[in-house]
């Protein structure tokens, strides 16, 4: 493989041909910063956050580091004043419209135009913009699209298409006019959505956002690591936790079976979980009505019962189902118990079904 | 793709479908239903319900008389060539063709396609499995792959794409009546040996029963005893009317869960358990990747985790099962499985492992075969046609398929918790093509009602060219509206798998609406 030596803020990195400049930064430890750019999507180099000071013999000028590749000999400049000038401009044209409530903070939504202005001390003083111009699309019932929050980054359409492989999402109009809209501005409801979330997945301000978190969304206490409980792809998910509620799923780009994607059920079938049927304590039936019972009571009852059943008509009048739901060191005891502790290799589960 | 509705049923799988077809890949769906897959397809064989076997016998023909198979394969890594080639010379691609409804040129074209292909992949669901023929129709497609070279490379292969979350690690963990954990006969006698060694009892000989046979026992008196753990077989059985009757017939019924299901309501006893959120473990994919999943959230009220109710019950009947954390659990496992002897939580951290996994420094194995076979040479079968065990009559002249919908989940326990996800499709809907509907004078979204000889259901209608003439579909998620009631539980004599894609139903508009139920049977009999 072709390797190129490039200069990085005085750093020597040796990268191969067509690492773009902002990985090969990545690579030296330089953080640059970036909006429209995901890792997990081609650059489109739009937000203009990311650029750079270049040199490579008489060529010398600024780029996008998302999108420009290195070149043999290259010394990138990621800092100089004018540059964070630049930056800080660029910034200061998308906090115009950006809402102050979310600017704010207020929302309780991760906002990264709101980290970054931030950091650069941006705020809405030297550019004012009209910040509610949409109407929000609440009409899926499990997403909100909430354009006055847009920052026409192009991550969504770019991860309905090239992730999704289902086209919903453009930018429509130009200029000013410019937003993000399924064909036709119809509702997102009426289009051939199939509501995987990705675009949501990738959006850095939240416009389009969960519709239906378990509560208004705070910050996470905790952000848990898990697998998805529904088909058999394996998807690895972030569980956002705050007390003893999930708040929300959200997308773990490391996961190596979906590297980030989810389908509807993956992000947005949490609540059952929380769900005000879930059986919270034992119950028995006697005579045709429902009781509570302790864990005691109910366990020994079964004990009871199955060893009564066992006695009297022998182990293989017992049997027992086990669930592809549960974890593999349960499925290992339940099989254990049925053969070791109940004498049946009556077991089984709905592999068949 | 073979039964496999992949963007609904695996969606993540289908992206990376969808993601080769843009990268110039050729893809050749067979299903009845003109799935999002099959409109993208290069060749959509909308078969006949279960006329696999016919299909995949035609193609194989193609591929022989063609000379298209791969010779240096098949004599170096296979046996039963001849049995094979001469059991396909008996399906000619107009005859195959003919038996499976679809058109000749479609089906030469397809193995021309598929031969054609290196590497070339199968995938496939219960479309393919929930047949009378189910193992037979997987031998088939097992041929296609060996006579083409199609195994133990990227690329290639005959891959299942498992339904649940942990249906391939339920039955790597010998949650099956016929096998110990990691596929380990009950049957043999060294396998027993160690397994009562390590667990210090004498272990039964005699395979159990299954799912199916489970439900029959209980209706015959033979089994007295039935402990349920997540699952719901009063929605997902087939023929739901005998399943009730049998499920009420039971002596003892505990259900261990996390709601209280349709079959919980039959139970005894109901034992509350702990979601996926609320405890350690591990699940393992499709992929047969082993991944950890941790507890993130306190146990709801009293609920506990299956594992730790098992454990309790097996205390008070004398056998005490103790172990200090998952963790542990997974090291016994590992011990006793050859396929699993290298995990340990230590190493499952991040990606996880891809059994079979032998050793504490072995990476793990993302592509079986290889080098070879576990028996040595793959072995081809000659498989001859059998229709299925009902088709359709004059009472009965339709044919109803049924399978799930992108947006619910099995029994919708789960989904229909939900409420967004749940809002997204809340009620079932009979696809019904338009000539159909226009000989009865259905519309979308009218009420009609589908009978077949063990129950009758009432839906709403939705017209579509997505089913061929003379068949509907139908999901089985919902309880209202229950599929299953109309299902035939005929069984595939060796998988024991019920033939939940085929039975013969009847359409009607019905007179004035009623609500479905178990509690009304159609008498057709």
């Amino acid at each position: 493989m072709a390797l190129c030596s490039v200069f990085i803020d005085g750093k020597a990195a040796l990268v191969p041909t067509g690492t773009t400049i902002l990985q090969a930064a990545g690579a030296v430890s330089i953080s640059i910063p970036t909006l429209c750019h995901h890792p997990n999507l081609p650059p489109i180099g739009v937000c203009r956050l990311c650029v750079v000071d270049v040199e490579v013999g008489d060529f010398h000028k600024q780029v996008a580091a998302c999108h420009a590749e290195v070149q043999d000999g290259m010394t990138v400049r990621t800092a100089t004043p004018e540059l964070e000038r630049a930056r800080r401009f660029a910034l200061e044209l998308q906090v115009a419209d950006h809402p102050s409530e979310c600017l704010d903070g207020e929302t309780g939504e991760p906002c990264e135009l709101r980290e970054l202005a931030r950091r650069y001390g941006v705020t809405k003083q030297r550019f004012v913009g009209d910040e509610a111009r949409y109407p929000l699309d609440e009409s899926s019932p499990v997403m909100t699209i909430d354009l006055n929050r847009c920052i026409l980054c192009r991550r969504c359409t770019r991860a309905c298409s090239l992730v999704q492989g289902q086209d919903i999402l453009w930018i429509m109009g130009r200029g000013d006019e410019s937003r993000v809209s399924p064909a036709l501005s119809l509702p997102l409801r009426d289009t051939a959505c199939v509501s995987c979330g990705q675009c949501l997945a990738h959006c850095p301000t939240g416009a389009i956002r969960d519709k239906r978190p378990l509560r208004p969304p705070v910050r996470p206490e905790a952000v848990v690591t898990s697998v998805c409980p529904y088909c058999g792809c394996g998807c690895q998910l972030d569980l956002n936790v705050s007390g003893e509620q999930i708040l929300r799923v959200t997308s773990n780009f490391d996961g190596p079976a979906n590297r980030g994607s989810l389908c509807a059920k993956g992000r947005f079938g949490y609540h059952f979980v929380d769900s005000p049927d879930r059986l919270t304590r034992p119950r028995i039936r006697r005579d045709g009505r429902w009781e509570e019972a302790s864990w005691d009571e109910a366990l020994d009852l079964v004990a009871t019962r199955l060893r009564e059943i066992r006695e009297r008509q022998g182990p293989d009048a017992l049997a027992v189902l086990s669930s592809a739901k549960a974890t593999n060191e349960e499925n290992y005891l339940i099989q254990k118990f049925a053969r070791a502790v109940l004498g049946t290799n009556n077991v089984d589960h709905c592999a068949r079904l | 793709m073979v039964g496999s509705n992949t963007t609904e049923q695996h969606p993540i799988i289908g992206i990376e479908m969808k993601k080769a077809l843009r990268a110039g890949a050729a893809l050749i769906v067979a299903d009845p239903r003109r799935t999002e897959l099959a409109c993208l397809a290069h060749f959509h064989l909308a078969l006949r319900p279960g006329t696999d076997i016919a299909l995949l016998n035609g193609m194989a023909h193609v591929i022989l008389a063609e000379g298209l198979w791969d010779r240096e394969f098949v004599e170096a890594r296979t046996e039963g060539f001849e049995e094979v080639k001469a059991t396909v010379e008996a399906y000619p691609p107009a005859l195959a063709a003919e038996i499976a409804g679809v058109p000749v040129e479609s089906l030469v074209g397809a193995a021309r396609a598929y031969a054609a292909a290196k590497p070339a992949a199968i995938f496939y669901t219960m479309g393919l499995t929930q047949h009378v023929t189910g193992h037979l129709n997987v031998l088939c497609l097992a041929n296609l792959a060996m006579l083409t070279g199609n195994l133990g490379k990227p690329g290639a292969g005959v891959n299942p794409l498992r339904g649940q979350n942990n249906v391939q690690g339920a039955s790597d963990m010998g949650a099956l009546p016929n096998v110990l954990p990691g596929y380990q006969q009950v049957n043999d006698p060294e396998t027993r040996k160690k397994f009562e060694a390590a667990w210090g009892v004498p272990l039964p000989e005699a395979p159990g029963i299954t799912v199916m046979e489970m439900v029959d026992a209980i209706a015959s008196g033979r089994v007295r005893g039935l402990y349920v753990i997540g699952e719901n077989p009063m929605l997902t059985d087939p023929d739901l009317c005998h399943t009730r009757e049998a499920l009420a017939r039971a002596e003892f019924l505990v259900v261990q869960d996390l709601f209280m299901t349709e079959t919980a309501a039959l139970a005894h006893v109901v034992l509350p358990a702990v979601s996926f959120a609320e405890k350690d473990g591990t699940f393992t994919n499709t992929e047969r990747r082993i991944q950890r999943i941790r507890r993130a959230i306190p146990r709801k009220g009293a609920a506990r985790p299956d594992g730790e109710i098992i454990c309790d019950l097996a205390a008070r009947l004398g056998h005490p099962m103790v172990y200090r954390s998952q963790a542990e659990v997974m090291d016994e496992i590992a011990r006793l499985t050859p396929s699993y002897r290298g995990v340990s939580y230590a190493r499952l951290e991040g990606e996880g492992l891809q059994w079979p996994c032998p050793t504490p420094d072995h990476p793990g194995t993302p592509i079986l075969h290889v080098t070879g076979f576990p028996r040595g040479r793959a072995r081809l079968h000659g498989v001859n046609y059998i229709p299925p065990d009902e088709r359709p009559d004059a009472e009965f002249p339709m044919v109803l398929t049924t399978g799930r919908v992108l947006h619910q989940y099995h029994s919708r326990t789960m989904t229909g918790r939900s409420p967004g996800l749940d809002a997204l499709r809340p009620e079932p809907e009979v696809e019904i093509n338009p000539q159909d509907a226009e000989r009865l004078g259905i519309r979308s979204g009218d009420r009609v009602r589908l009978v077949s000889r063990r129950g009758m259901v009432e839906v709403n209608a939705s017209v579509t060219e997505r089913v061929a003439p003379g068949l509907v579909f139908l999901p089985f998620h919902y309880a209202e509206g229950a599929a299953n009631l109309l299902t035939n539980p005929a069984l595939d004599p060796v998988a024991r798998i019920p033939e939940l894609k085929v039975c013969a139903v009847r359409l009607e508009v019905p007179a004035r609406s009623g609500r479905s139920g178990l509690a009304r049977r159609d008498r057709g009999l």
